[in-house]
């Protein structure tokens, strides 16, 4: 069993604190990283990578620190967020000088196991810079699988993937942590992390802002206030209907932009609700839109909760 | 959701950590040195590589066939062309090349998440730069003398060694400006140009602090032709080349296992 620990770890670049006290352990099986863009999973991820030292803190390898301890990339896999590889090798090529690279007895074989288990087998003998995004993604996996490590740390891997590469890579990544692997992604949208991951942490501006379950993450979320845009034909007789209802939290009449701003508690209830009344009292509604839906509020409302 | 739980499962990689081999050290690695060569000659910048020597080689059979053979000139245009601008900018290409252009893409990452000391990818790359420069500019240079001259007054090869061993202390030293900048291309041809091009030919007190110098008291050394002089001795020379090229190199190493990589938050 493989885990990796993060105690109490801060990074700061200059006057910039991009992670801040951070303690989180990470066991067999899929870890989702989720935060908005800027919230530090990258230097997180570099930091367990073995790229960047914590300014204080640790980060280890079954207890062992990671920074300057290249023995632990026998354990580690990485697949970078970087497009970069040695562009002008094939698949094939690059994936052999990885297993080399990794000392393995049989590095052909290491390659070609890796690649089959990408299923890039047959675009592996053209160069990488003929490949498209997702192909790409796939070569780095494979490099990042070849010497079978018991980690694998993947930053923002669904970026740029069509929905086929997407669920390809997701059943990939699931395999691996039935496996009993430990698999850490980092995303910026929730609906990837709930669909894969068994275990989600959620940091926010550098910020460990939630750790669980992604049921117990997406309750959270869901169960913020909303705040909703509504315009109808009788903004003030909707708004003397919905205030008296227990969904609404507050309700202002905004006079410039000639609309109702309610903020409802509720969020399920509310969406029943505002239409039903609508009918029931010959309001027609021309806009119902929400305002803050932004993953930013999203999670600025989880690190306040 | 249909993520599993992981329990019960035996551990791909368990037994593994036990019978770890060591990190891999030395001083040369063969992967590494295949990547660095086919990055390093497959690129647009080899052209530059390949142009400098055949524009030496133009130059000279141009000058032997209008001027015929002469001491006098050979050692003008080896030093003032060879040694002093094509050796410094292949030292340049080769040893920026070796391992700039990785860490600016990214790609080294694929290097450095390795049990390989971060010392040994640093000396294996320098091999490579110093061999790619050699090849690139010390074998010109022998060539252009025997055009030139016939090796009279052992020119050629007085030249030659110097211009390899002058390959050598620059390879190690825009290898270390590669891993410290991004802007290495730049920052090299400077120092080669306007340090060991200009300054080292009008301030006298900067020649002893000049590559060139140097390596030009190993030619001094080897020729028979009292026109080649340099302004300091065959020790200082000598130990100069070895004390440079050692501590950037070191100086190399020691930054890439602090490296902190591009394009991160």
């Amino acid at each position: 069993m493989t885990v990796i620990g993060i105690d109490k770890a801060s990074r700061w670049f200059g006057n910039v604190v991009a992670v801040n006290d951070i303690t989180m352990a990470i066991g067999p099986g899929v870890t989702g990283l989720l935060g908005p863009n800027g919230a530090g999973k990258s230097t997180l991820i570099n930091m367990m990578a073995g790229f960047l030292a914590p300014s204080t803190g640790a980060v280890t390898l079954d207890g062992v620190p990671i920074w300057r301890n290249e023995q632990a990339y026998r354990e580690i896999g990485i697949v970078p967020e970087r497009e970069a590889m040695y562009d002008f090798l094939t698949a094939r090529e690059f994936v052999v000088a990885n297993a080399e690279l990794h000392g393995l007895p049989d590095p052909g074989a290491a390659a070609q196991k890796a690649l089959a288990t990408v299923e890039m087998e047959y675009a592996q003998d053209r160069r990488i810079e003929t490949y498209s995004k997702g192909m790409r993604q796939r070569a780095k996996m494979a490099s990042a699988l070849v010497h079978e490590p018991s980690v694998l740390l993947l930053d923002e891997p669904f970026n740029g993937m069509d929905p086929r590469q997407r669920l390809h890579l997701m059943e990939l990544l699931r395999r691996m942590g039935a496996e009993g692997r430990t698999v850490l992604f980092s995303s910026h949208i929730l609906e990837e992390v709930e669909q894969l991951a068994h275990h989600i942490e959620v940091v926010v501006a550098g910020r460990h802002a939630a750790s669980g379950d992604f049921r117990k993450i997406r309750r959270l979320m869901t169960d913020r206030p909303h705040r909703y845009l509504v315009r109808s034909s009788d903004d003030r007789q909707l708004a003397s209907v919905l205030i008296a209802h227990a969904s609404t939290a507050g309700i202002e009449l905004d006079w410039t932009e000639r609309a109702l701003r309610i903020q409802a508690v509720d969020f399920a209830a509310f969406t029943e609700f505002l239409p039903r009344i609508a009918r029931d009292h010959g309001i027609r509604l021309f806009t119902v839109s929400p305002s803050d839906e932004s993953l930013e509020s999203v999670f600025s409302y989880l690190v306040t909760a | 959701m249909s993520t599993t739980a992981p329990s019960g499962r035996t551990h791909p990689a368990g037994p593994r950590l036990q019978a770890a081999p060591p990190v891999r050290s030395g001083i040369y690695h063969r992967t590494v040195a295949r990547l660095t060569y086919r990055a390093l000659l497959g690129r647009r910048r080899a052209l530059l590589l390949f142009c400098l020597p055949l524009l030496l080689l133009v130059i000279v059979s141009a000058v032997r066939a209008l001027a015929g053979q002469d001491d006098g000139t050979t050692a003008d245009l080896l030093q003032g062309f060879a040694l002093s601008a094509m050796v410094p900018l292949i030292g340049v290409i080769a040893g920026t090349g070796a391992i700039g252009p990785e860490i600016d893409d990214g790609a080294i990452v694929y290097l450095l998440a390795k049990p390989i000391k971060r010392s040994t990818i640093v000396s294996t790359k320098l091999l490579v730069a110093i061999g790619v420069s050699v090849v690139f500019s010390a074998l010109p240079t022998l060539l252009a003398g025997l055009v030139l001259d016939g090796n009279g007054q052992h020119l050629a090869v007085a030249f030659a060694v110097a211009a390899a061993a002058a390959s050598i202390a620059y390879s190690a030293i825009f290898l270390m400006l590669g891993v410290l900048t991004r802007h290495a291309v730049v920052v090299g041809l400077v120092y080669a140009l306007v340090w060991e091009g200009v300054i080292g030919n009008v301030v006298p007190g900067a020649r002893t602090l000049s590559v060139q110098q140097w390596s030009l008291a190993i030619a001094q050394r080897i020729s028979l032709d009292s026109s080649v002089t340099s302004d300091v001795s065959l020790t200082t020379g000598v130990v100069f080349l070895v004390l440079v090229t050692a501590v950037a190199g070191w100086f190399a190493a020691h930054k890439l296992r602090t490296l902190k990589l591009a394009g991160e938050e």
